[in-house]
């Protein structure tokens, strides 16, 4: 509870530094947040009780942020948390009394995962936005599939590796049949739909999840080897990629070359890699104190947004501009809480299903954070995806409090057995 | 399944670490190099968004202010310039892309408010978190506007440069270069196409150089202030010791004529003379003879104390002044050119400012300040302070030496004997009634013939100096020292001490 007044006052401070207008949007998400708190107090009460303050800090700092970049944008943010809110109540509804009966449905979750990845596909439904197909239109409705398809294989890979960990080190095909089916489409549909960041992510988690339930690490190597071998490929015949590649390595260019998106003879840092050097500028300036909530600089000379998907991708950018090193120091820290937290729920839980389940979570957690702050800050090749709880989305805040409902649903098992032991 | 949960916790952990170091690396390390990108869009609006200091002439004439603008949500500074084309050089410029030079470039920290005292920075940050404008400091310079404008009007459109010095402080009064351009033509479509196009009298495209720091020429007989300032003060020589002028001297077994000579004045060969006598008439024989007997490298030895071959502290970019000295052409251009032996230098032609000696206006400035401040070289300045947006002074110059060139006796002497270039030499248009005027003319040979580069260093009151000149005025057909820079000399003074 301190906790919670603690964040709660912190949130409020910062909302009251943009607009003291703005305190209603304070007051409403610590109203929800509350909800979010009795709900889990009452399905899951022995449950982790860091996790949902964490993430509620987290959203509040996308939702700050998010406010600061654009309005209109917080409060549909704000719908989709209220949307978010609801699935995971319903989630640690439904699931109370024991979540494990998810383990018979893997193969449903299985085909989801593969039902979700392709329906961005899906002729009239699908969009195309800046070279990916990953969005859906329902109605006036942007979802981005992806995202909640991660949850579904997190889960379906948790049943089926518990079921098959003995055996799969045989190496029969029978054993791995359907998990390379499975894994192969999913790749497939990335690679299809362009989505980069979710195929790697995807391929993080799989090889993550595989190591934890066969402690070998040949696997890792062999799929390491096999992702390289791939991204080689991959990177040879896809433009699109080769583009990441070669904007990771070389975002500045000292004479110009032909620029795909306007045909003319251009320097890269004005062309492909703009968007990638433009955002490091952006965290430059912050330095080590930031400039401060709101006087950070994101339009240009005739008032456009500097950075494309600023609130969505490139929030870190943002982020790291406003808050300073010392800021965006202090919320990563926040994530590496949050994912010491969820794999402790691991460590703690009883069963291998469990085990497998929290630890694939708790992973997907960390390593899509390290794929888009990793990217932007050129640690790895820049590839598009959210930023857990902080970006600006509907489908990832959803598939993210799913996550901690899942997360939290281990830990009342884990602490109940725990007790009774 | 544990110990690989540890495992893959830790990998995830470490994962996020690596973020917090690379955060840190382009927050801390890489922060300079990406602010100084020229496609940085963030560090340009940053700029336009910040008030840039003025900058005000000695008697608070505004060189530098900013135009303000409202757009897009934005309030946007572009700097102007007042003055117009009064001192582009000295002052440089600011453009909205970042480029500067000049003043503009050397005090960008103190005018765009990055650099203030601890109080001030307290301010500034306050401002910044309450998302106010950030005022830069002004900066206070020495020059006087009335003193720049009659040297730029004297010039003409002339090439050439005028350096007016306080000679006990070194504050620099006036640095006029020519030819000159409108400032406010840099931040214009094609601006600076367009003063790349102007062109002086002397047909050079030198607008944007300032000829009073950067331009080198070969300084001429205003350089027997150096050779006689060595050989008075090595007591080689009095001002009274006695010469024989037949009209040249004989240097390696050649004649050097004083025929070829411009500057001198009076016969061609003026028979026994003294020292002194030579100094007046600017005889070359003289000096030819003074340079072989004390030598090249002794010459070179005083020429340094006076702050030859070394690059005058100034407060504009190092980069925008030259080093005086011996210079030697090659493949690269010319280069500074130390000789490590009398037998590499011709010293009778350097004793009276010929071979390979080039100079800029400021450093003979600097010869004549230190023969008027009793030895003493000062230490030029342009700026006097830099006061903050509220008022208060942030930092003021006090007046620095550069060291004791030569000793007062020597001074006194070499005082003396360019009161008689005025009174009855080579200098005579120079005189003011009331007012002693003591100076030194040259007539630099170009190798062009009968054109001249004429050059008058002088200071006054001679009995007790407050202001020294100097002028050079480029490339002027059968133009001398004497009839061409030393009534711009005598002008500058007169209205410096005749109130």
């Amino acid at each position: 509870m301190l906790t919670a007044i603690g964040f709660a006052t912190v949130y409020i401070a910062l909302k009251s530094q943009l607009s003291g207008g703005s305190l209603g949007y304070a007051v409403f998400f610590f109203g929800l947040y509350l909800v979010a708190h009795i709900v889990a107090r009452v399905t899951v009460p022995l449950a982790d009780p860091y996790l949902l303050p964490m993430a509620a800090l987290l959203t509040a700092i996308g939702v700050t942020e998010i406010y600061r970049l654009g309005p209109s944008n917080a409060f549909r943010q704000g719908l989709w948390i209220v949307i978010g809110v609801a699935a995971f109540g319903a989630t640690l509804f439904s699931l109370r009394h024991d979540y494990r009966v998810l383990e018979r449905y893997k193969y449903v979750f299985g085909v989801t995962a593969i039902f979700l990845l392709l329906l961005p596909w899906a002729p009239g439904l699908g969009e195309t936005i800046n070279g990916s197909r990953l969005w859906v239109h329902f109605g006036s409705l942007q979802f981005q599939p992806s995202e909640l398809g991660k949850i579904a294989l997190i889960v379906f890979l948790a049943a089926y590796l518990r079921e098959k960990r003995e055996v799969l080190a045989q190496g029969r095909l029978k054993d791995w049949g359907p998990l390379l089916v499975i894994w192969g489409i999913a790749m497939l549909a990335l690679f299809v739909t362009n989505d980069l960041g979710s195929a790697l992510l995807y391929y993080g988690i799989f090889v993550a999840m595989l190591y934890v339930a066969t402690a070998r690490l040949s696997f890792v190597a062999g799929a390491l080897g096999l992702f390289l071998v791939g991204a080689f490929l991959v990177s040879q015949g896809t433009p699109h990629v080769r583009d990441r590649v070669t904007n990771w390595l070389s975002p500045w260019s000292t004479h110009k070359i032909l620029c795909p998106i306007n045909g003319q003879m251009e320097l890269r840092q004005n062309c492909q890699s703009y968007q990638q050097v433009q955002s490091l500028y952006s965290i430059g300036h912050g330095g080590f104190g930031g400039t401060g909530l709101g006087h950070g600089i994101f339009t240009g000379r005739s008032g456009q947004q500097v950075i494309p998907d600023l609130n969505t991708d490139f929030i870190y950018s943002a982020l790291s501009q406003e808050l300073g090193l010392v800021g965006v120091s202090a919320l990563l820290l926040l994530y590496m809480a949050f994912v010491l937290r969820g794999f402790r729920i691991a460590l703690a839980a009883t069963d291998g299903f469990s085990k497998l389940l929290a630890a694939g979570l708790s992973f997907s957690f960390a390593f899509q954070t390290f794929v888009i702050i990793g990217g932007i800050t050129r640690v790895i090749p820049l590839t598009g995806i959210t930023l857990p709880f902080v970006s600006y989305g509907g489908s990832s805040v959803v598939a993210n409090f799913l996550l901690v409902a899942g997360l939290l649903l281990i830990s009342n098992r884990a602490n109940r057995e725990g007790a009774v032991a | 399944m544990n110990t690989q949960l540890r495992h893959v916790s830790v990998f995830a952990l470490i994962l996020l670490a690596v973020l917090i170091g690379a955060t840190t690396y382009w927050q801390t390390w890489a922060k300079a190099d990406l602010a100084a990108r020229k496609d940085n869009s963030v560090s340009i609006i940053e700029r336009l968004t910040i008030d840039r200091g003025k900058i005000l002439a000695a008697d608070g004439t505004v060189l530098a202010n900013n135009r303000r603008t409202r757009k897009h949500g934005l309030t946007i500074y572009t700097r102007h310039y007042p003055g117009n084309d009064l001192a582009p050089q000295v002052l440089g410029y600011a453009t909205s892309a970042g480029t500067t030079t000049g003043l503009e470039q050397t005090f960008d920290d103190y005018l765009t408010g990055a650099n203030t005292n601890l109080s001030n920075t307290f301010k500034q940050e306050l401002d910044k978190l309450g998302g106010q404008t950030v005022h830069g400091d002004d900066v206070v310079l020495t020059l006087r506007p009335d003193i720049q404008r009659l040297a730029l009007d004297q010039l003409a459109g002339r090439c050439g440069a005028v350096v007016v010095l306080d000679t006990k402080t070194g504050a620099v009064v006036a640095m006029a270069s020519s030819p000159t351009y409108n400032e406010n033509l840099i931040n214009q479509p094609h601006g600076y196409a367009k003063i790349g196009r102007i062109q002086g009298t002397c047909g050079e495209h030198t607008a944007l150089q300032n000829n009073a720091t950067v331009g080198l020429y070969p300084p001429g007989s205003t350089f027997k202030m150096v050779t006689a300032a060595a050989a008075l003060d090595s007591g080689a020589y009095t001002p009274s010791s006695r010469f024989d002028d037949p009209g040249y001297c004989t240097e390696y077994g050649q004649r050097v004529s004083n025929a070829g000579n411009p500057d001198q004045n009076g016969p061609e060969a003026f028979g026994n003379v003294s020292l002194a006598q030579g100094f007046e008439h600017s005889i070359n024989s003289v000096f030819c003879n003074v340079g072989m007997h004390i030598g090249g490298l002794k010459i070179l030895d005083y020429a340094k104390r006076f702050g030859f071959y070394s690059v005058p502290p100034l407060d504009t970019p190092p980069s925008e002044s030259n080093a005086s000295g011996l210079y030697k052409y090659g493949k690269h251009g010319r280069r500074l050119w130390t000789p490590t032996s009398n037998n590499e230098i011709d010293s009778g032609r350097l004793a009276f400012g010929q071979f390979n000696m080039l100079a800029t206006p400021l450093q003979m400035a600097l010869v004549g300040a230190t023969i008027a401040n009793k030895g003493v070289v000062p230490k030029p300045y342009l700026v006097q302070k830099v006061v903050a947006a509220d008022g208060s002074t942030v930092t003021k110059t006090t007046p620095q030496t550069l060291g004791q060139a030569i000793k007062p006796s020597t001074a006194a002497e070499l005082n003396q004997m360019m009161q008689l270039v005025v009174q009855g030499g080579t200098g005579t248009s120079a005189q003011i009634p009331g007012i002693p005027v003591a100076g030194k003319t040259g007539t630099a040979e170009l190798g062009l013939g009968s054109v001249y580069d004429a050059w008058f260093v002088a200071f006054a009151p001679a009995n007790n100096p407050r202001y020294v000149v100097a002028v050079v005025v480029e490339k002027q057909p059968n133009g001398f020292g004497g009839s061409v820079s030393a009534p711009i000399a005598r002008a500058i003074l007169e209205k410096l001490l005749h109130r």
